[in-house]
């Protein structure tokens, strides 16, 4: 009973803290506080920004952790996924650079879909046809991708052109907040796509029959077995989904955020989201709120270099140092699902 | 007369090495409770999954109302109304009743779950046949008891008319069971069939209407329960006959071996779990700790065996204060034995060999441990010899410990500690789901022990057990001694008073 109050309590607390962040931020922007540096520096509309643009790589990632470990496939790859996602993005960029720019990006979503996607499929078939540890096999993805993707870049080839952003004008017609508003939601295309699937998933885990089966079947196997669910099944499905958002993850890194490819671009950014997945309980909205807080920090740390006399190096260990002491506050409060990690093996013969 | 809703023919079922079922008829009739009984590895469950279509038979025909049918997995059995309430409960912990009876048969419109059609139905179930069941409960927060029921109404969502109980018993109260049984005379009387699998003779004469035996993987004979006995049902089922009751002479107590004194410790959550308990036993004899579940008995076995602090109090073993020793100072300088009541947990690796098992509490010792390496040969000639002394059957020393039957795990762990030199005996729920057979042998090593000289301290939660074993007997009631009593001076009754916190 703690262990759900705790959550509850929790999801309150990053609603509230969320709704203040956007509340002084709209001050912050739009009032003479703008002229005081520091709230300036945590409030700014640039801050929030870089902020939301940390955070959707991170979700993204989330959200594929969230996939393949409530079917009880723990996915530490994640990392390895966004990388090859990244690449494949790239690769099919550079290849139609000359068509209709969206048309081209749309190749590169595809890509990265399709590569990530994968990904997902051959840490699904390690670890339900061949029984590998999982542990293992997600660390052999991670490996396969840095060195394919670093032996396999071409420094020379360029992607011509990156998502730009959407506005809605109707937000600037709302009086007082609108202008702010307008501000705020102009993002390329990725970025919506990448919240509007948090709402997604939540509703799909929670609400259908896909998820009530995808959650038994990562709680306890073998009761779904009892009643006729092919569990492995599952498993492939929700791997292989899983892999296809991490590999987006990457694709929006070189489709939307930087327009390029880099070797190891991903930087660690598949382990902050598995971070974010335990910090989030396994619940994709939770997962959501921790993504928002890595981000921030993250997006932090561009402002607060300019302000803080101390070393770049240690501001840029900000992200790092949250991540680690949210994960390490949470032990035996989080609850990962029961069956995770388990070779799933049918009685029948 | 009516076509039987059920019929077996001729089912075989052969695994690597073994037959599990070898040419098995059985009928079960509409509105039948049918009691399938046999020790265990007769191959009852095999026989069970093979009608809920987990299992396919390696030979043999199965008719469904008269039709012959073949079923490939649960969805088939489930389709033409057959419902299996699993020994083990294969219920998610962490959601909720009705989405535990729903998966698998969910109810969807537009591609969303309708739960409240769904605990609507539950509701109806439930009430129908009297179960009490709540659907927006979490079952992790239900008692064994609950889940139960949850288990029987997912069945009949399922509009099962043949309903399968393994070993529905073996996790109940004397409450819940009398509760399980309310709830199988309603199932039958509307209309329901049900196989009632067990071990427990007692039960099976209560409630069924028909008794099929099974040995071996083969039906043996079939009983009525108006005219069997007990005796006759543990006959057929071991194949010879059975001692139900253990011979032993008067006890001859010598010294005291372990001694209590005011010990006092508190359970995994920190509450008093025993409040200064005091008593002794001595060489020679059997003291029986009898007790509701969870009155301290586990932490009074965990505090003599080191496992566990005592707060206060005083321990002493063949005269040597033991009072929070290790448990490994317990087991060699007070020569005492263990045998848990949890074996998987306390008693046995389940993925090491019965060798390597065998050895757990002496194997850094001569001649098991040479230097820093370990005498393979002599850990298999030491398993070899006590496999055949304490009849544990299996096809070889090497085989992994979990694959063995309950009985023969138990026999294992039996063998380990009987076969040192021992004073101190301390076994807790030494018979727990185990076959007539096996409890036969655990009893008559206990008494073969006391008559050694050995102390004995026997803990069961079935008071038929110390009733038969003890020479005293002690009842506890919430941590503390409520009472002790001569073995010729006990009664069900008294006992009973006792257990419920009634003292004399």
């Amino acid at each position: 009973m703690s262990q759900r109050s705790f959550f509850r309590g929790t999801s309150l607390l990053s609603a509230i803290l969320m709704i203040v962040v956007l509340v002084l931020a709209f001050l912050v922007n739009t009032t003479a506080l703008h002229d005081n540096t520091w709230l300036r520096v945590l409030f700014d509309i640039s801050t929030i920004n870089f902020a939301l643009r940390a955070t959707v790589p991170l979700i993204l990632g989330a959200l594929s952790g969230i996939l393949c470990e409530r079917s009880g496939i723990i996915n530490i790859g994640i990392e390895g996924m966004m990388l090859a996602g990244a690449y494949g993005a790239f690769i099919a960029k550079v290849a139609t650079n000359d068509w209709n720019l969206t048309a081209s990006l749309l190749v590169g979503v595809l890509a990265a879909l399709v590569i990530g996607g994968l990904m997902g499929w051959l840490h699904a078939l390690l670890s339900i046809r061949f029984r590998m540890d999982q542990i293992i096999s997600g660390t052999v993805l991670i490996i396969l991708a840095t060195g394919f993707t670093s032996y396999l870049f071409n420094r020379d080839a360029v992607a011509v052109g990156k998502f730009s952003d959407i506005s809605i004008p109707v937000l600037a017609t709302i009086p007082v907040v609108g202008e702010f508003l307008f501000q705020l939601f102009r993002k390329p295309p990725l970025t919506y796509l990448a919240l509007l699937l948090v709402v997604v998933v939540h509703i799909a885990l929670f609400y259908t029959r896909w998820g009530l089966r995808t959650r038994a079947v990562g709680e306890h196997p073998r009761a779904a077995d009892t009643v006729g669910i092919n569990v492995n099944r599952y498993r492939y499905v929700n791997t292989i989904i899983g892999g296809m958002l991490a590999g987006l993850a990457g694709g929006f890194l070189v489709l939307e955020a930087v327009g390029q490819f880099q070797e190891n671009m991903t930087a660690g950014r598949g382990f902050t989201a598995l971070a974010a997945m335990i910090f989030g309980n396994w619940n994709p909205v939770g997962a959501f709120g921790a993504s928002l807080l890595f981000g921030y920090t993250i997006g932090l740390q561009n402002t607060l270099q300019e302000l803080v006399p101390i070393p770049r190096q240690f501001v840029s260990m900000l992200p790092y140092v949250v991540t680690i002491v949210a994960v390490s506050g949470l032990v035996g409060r989080v609850r990962p699902p029961a069956a995770e990690g388990k070779v799933y093996e049918t009685e029948g013969h | 007369m009516q076509a039987p809703v059920l019929e077996i023919r001729n089912i075989s079922k052969h695994f690597p090495g073994v037959i599990a079922n070898d040419k098995v008829n059985l009928t079960l009739q509409h509105g039948e409770i049918l009691a399938l009984l046999g020790e265990n590895g007769a191959g009852k469950s095999t026989l069970m999954n093979i009608i809920y279509g987990l299992y396919q038979p390696t030979s043999g025909e199965i008719l469904v109302n008269g039709k012959p049918v073949v079923m490939h997995n649960p969805n088939d059995a489930i389709a033409l109304g057959i419902g299996m309430v699993h020994q083990h409960f294969q219920l998610v912990g962490v959601m909720t009743v009705a989405e535990n009876i729903m998966l698998g048969s969910e109810t969807v419109s537009n591609g969303f779950l309708r739960t409240r059609t769904v605990a609507k139905r539950i509701a109806e179930l439930s009430h129908r046949y009297s179960l009490d069941v709540d659907p927006y409960a979490l079952v992790e927060d239900l008692p064994v008891g609950m889940r139960q029921r949850v288990e029987i109404v997912k069945t009949l969502y399922r509009n099962a008319n043949i309903i399968i109980l393994d070993e529905p018993t073996a996790v109940l109260t004397p409450q819940e069971i009398d509760g399980l049984f309310t709830v199988m005379g309603q199932l039958k009387q509307q209309g329901k069939s049900i196989i009632f699998i067990t071990h427990k003779l007692k039960e099976v004469l209560r409630i069924a209407d028909r008794i099929a035996v099974l040995r071996g993987g083969k039906a043996v004979g079939e009983a009525d329960p108006k005219t069997a006995t007990q005796a006759t049902l543990a006959s057929l089922m071991v194949g010879r006959e059975v001692i139900l009751t253990v011979d032993k002479t008067p006890a001859k107590p010598q010294a005291v071996v372990l001694d209590l004194q005011q010990v006092s410790a508190h359970d995994d959550l920190g509450q008093p779990a025993l409040r200064n308990v005091s008593f002794q036993v001595h060489a020679g004899e059997i003291i029986g700790v009898a007790g509701v579940q969870g009155n301290g008995q586990t932490e009074l076995v965990e505090v003599i065996n080191g496992l566990r602090k005592a707060d206060s109090g005083r321990i002493t073993i063949g005269g040597v204060e033991m009072t929070n020793a290790t448990p490994r100072q317990i087991t060699e300088m007070g020569q005492s034995c263990h045998v848990p009541e949890d074996r998987h947990a306390y008693g046995m690796v389940d993925s090491y060999s019965i060798a390597d098992n065998l050895v757990l509490n002496t194997y850094y010792q001569q001649p098991y441990a040479r230097g820093l390496s370990i005498n393979t040969r002599a850990i298999h000639d030491h398993a070899q010899s006590l496999v055949k002394q304490f009849d544990v059957r299996t096809p070889s020393v090497e085989t992994a410990g979990g694959s063995l039957s309950g009985g023969n795990q138990q026999k294992m762990v039996v063998a380990r500690e009987f076969s040192r030199p021992i004073k101190l005996l301390i076994a807790a729920q030494p018979t727990r789901g185990i076959d007539v057979g096996s409890i036969e042998f655990i009893h008559n090593q206990i008494v073969a022990k006391r008559d050694d000289g050995v102390a004995v301290l026997l803990v069961s939660s079935e008071l038929d057990e110390i009733m038969a074993l003890a020479d005293r007997i002690v009842v506890m009631y919430k941590g503390e001694v409520i009472g002790i009593v001569e073995r010729a001076e006990a009664t069900r009754e008294g006992l009973g008073l006792l257990m419920a916190g009634v003292s004399a």
